[in-house]
């Protein structure tokens, strides 16, 4: 069991994959999405990820910065571009999707 | 011993229960057609379509509540902070230095749909939690979110938003904490996204309609709960100092009156008068055809009150005030020694620049800053290519508004053709108390100009038809059976 921000860097290498979860509070919301988020991680970014969990009623100017407006939010700092996603993280198939880990398949669905 | 030490009695917020507690916009005119501005500590909703003046009107409740001790938070979700900035630079409001001092603070909550994966449940409490954040840092006492609709096109669950966002304002309610909730305009409904089910307390509705290429703005109290409230169109207007509304209905007869007499200008003029000139506050209109001195005789009223040290306006529709000061001076009138001095203000447009309403805001904006004893308008009749009943309002309001303040008004109007008609096509006939009507002599007849009192309310008046002249010096009276060969001195 991971603590949240627990792994430090391994490496500083440029594939390592910075993610920072949102949430307000130990909700059963915020810890599903964690737990989910972890569960993606490990099958995809084994080693090469860092997760940051930001409580935003201990330190609500940070919502700011990455402009987050719900709970939780997912964002996906490094690599670039910044990804967002939202919501308790679920659906796995849409994180690996949101996440660029995995192609999407209806472009035109993206869109509407 | 000290008196036992006794909390008093604790001061409730409102006044009276009964009566709705509101606080002050700080937009002229708006605080009095509500009497007294938006209802405390609740939500309101100012909806219009793009560019009515909602991001301002929520700017100028904010700015005015900062610099009165009652700090507020900008929340905007389309423009940039710099933009906002910006805007209320432009309005001369030093949003910076409010900021610098903790009175105010701004938010900007972008929200890119584009960026965003939506999987599973989630809520918007970290909304809620930049809000809270935001309201604490300079003790809020007004928010304003603008325009908070802009969520829908961010997010995709409207489920979620609408439940949220009525939870948002029930929250706000809940603090007390007056708020202006921006909303675009709908086709079917106020908002786009039917904000107005959720803002129960109070709606205002801004609208900019353009006829004839003039714009007009108006602004409408669709619902104001508790409070009575006008339900007319109030016109309004944006300039460098922002919104003014205008008050449609303030008509009511109850000025004060006073017997003070305020000089023509000519001593022949005053006698016509019983010697004393017209009554103060009251309205005079010159009423003559082309060529028949009517802007003369009203700089000779305006040029009397700067002699007595009194401040004029004069509301110049025809000419560039450095054109009137010019021909004012060929009938002996300098003008521009006054104007350098303060006394006189000489404002001219072109009365098609602009909507009547923007003319009779910028009219009551002049007044309300020179503060004047005298005001003279000429001429009325260049509005009338604007719909007849429009400007009957126009005059009929400004009227009120000058009589309130005890000006004495004087208008010209031109009578179309040869001035032979005494019909006034401004059906103001009504509302004037002093009328004169001018005439030129028929062509090839020397016998000048031809002045007479139609009406003048509350006072002895000539009622003998006067024969003057214009001269370097002025107008001058011809003596009653001579023709004007016989002051020259020519010989028949």
């Amino acid at each position: 069991m991971k603590t949240p921000g627990a792994p430090r860097k391994k490496k500083s290498g440029s594939d390592e994959w910075i993610l920072r979860l949102y949430v307000a509070g130990q909700s059963a919301r915020s810890i599903a999405a964690l737990k989910n988020l972890e569960a993606i991680c490990e099958e995809h970014l084994a080693g090469r990820y860092r997760i940051e969990v930001i409580d935003l009623l201990k330190q609500p100017q940070l919502a700011r910065g990455d402009q987050i407006v719900a709970v939780p939010t997912l964002v996906r700092h490094l690599p670039p571009p910044m990804k967002k996603i939202i919501g308790d993280l679920s659906n796995a198939d849409r994180v690996l999707v949101g996440l660029d880990l995995r192609q999407r398949r209806r472009r035109a669905g993206a869109l509407s | 011993m000290p008196r036992p030490r006794r909390k008093t009695a604790r001061t409730s917020k409102s006044p009276t229960p009964s009566s709705l507690a509101k606080v002050a916009t700080g937009i002229d005119g708006f605080d009095e057609i509500t009497g007294g501005g938006l209802p405390q500590g609740r939500p309101t909703l100012v909806c219009g379509g793009p560019g009515c003046g909602k991001t301002l009107f929520a700017l100028q409740f904010l700015v005015h509540g900062a610099t009165r001790g009652e700090n507020g938070v900008f929340v905007t979700f389309e423009e940039t902070e710099e933009d906002l900035l910006k805007n209320a630079a432009s309005l001369g409001y030093d949003v910076p230095d409010l900021i610098a001092r903790k009175r105010l603070a701004l938010e900007y909550i972008r929200v890119e749909r584009s960026e965003i994966e939506e999987t599973g449940e989630y809520d918007l409490e970290a909304l809620f939690i930049r809000l809270d954040h935001a309201l604490r840092t300079v003790r809020a006492r007004r928010i304003v979110l603008d325009t908070i609709e802009s969520l829908f096109a961010g997010l995709s669950n409207d489920g979620i938003l609408r439940a949220e966002l009525r939870r948002l304002f029930a929250w706000l309610k809940d603090r007390g904490i007056t708020a202006v909730i921006t909303g675009e305009r709908g086709t079917a409904t106020l908002t786009r996204q039917g904000l107005e089910e959720y803002v129960s307390d109070c709606v205002i509705f801004l609208d900019h309609r353009v006829t004839d290429q003039i714009s007009t703005r108006r602004l409408r109290v669709v619902k104001y709960r508790g409070s009575s409230h006008g339900t007319n169109e109030y016109p309004f207007l944006i300039d460098r100092r922002g919104i003014a509304v205008l008050p449609v209905t303030s008509l009511q007869l109850m000025h004060r009156t006073t017997s003070a007499r305020v000089p023509t200008g000519l001593d022949w003029l005053d006698d016509m008068f019983g010697g004393q000139g017209y009554f103060r506050g009251s309205s005079v209109l010159f009423s003559g055809g082309a060529g028949t001195a009517k802007t003369t005789l009203a700089a000779y009223f305006l040029d009397a009150a700067c002699r007595r040290g009194e401040r004029a306006i004069c509301f110049q529709f025809e000419e560039s005030p450095a054109q009137y000061v010019r021909n004012m001076r060929s009938v002996g009138l300098k003008l521009d020694r006054w104007v350098r001095k303060g006394l006189l203000r000489i404002h001219a447009a072109r009365p098609t620049l602009y909507g009547l309403e923007f003319h009779l805001a910028t009219m009551h904006r002049e007044v309300d800053e020179a503060a004047p004893s005298v005001v003279v308008v000429d001429p009325l009749s260049s509005f009338i290519g604007a719909s007849f009943d429009e400007v009957n309002s126009m005059v009929m309001r400004l009227i009120d508004y000058l009589k309130g303040k005890n000006i004495t008004a004087l208008f010209t109007h031109l009578i179309p053709g040869s001035g032979a008609s005494q019909e006034v096509e401004v059906g103001v006939s009504s509302l004037i108390d002093t009328w004169i009507l001018l005439r030129n002599s028929p062509p090839g007849e020397h016998g000048g100009r031809h002045l007479s009192i139609l009406k003048s309310r509350g006072m002895s008046h000539s009622s003998d038809r006067r024969a003057f002249e214009l001269t370097d010096e002025g107008p001058v009276l011809l003596p009653p059976g001579r023709k004007l060969q016989a002051i020259r001195g020519v010989r028949p």
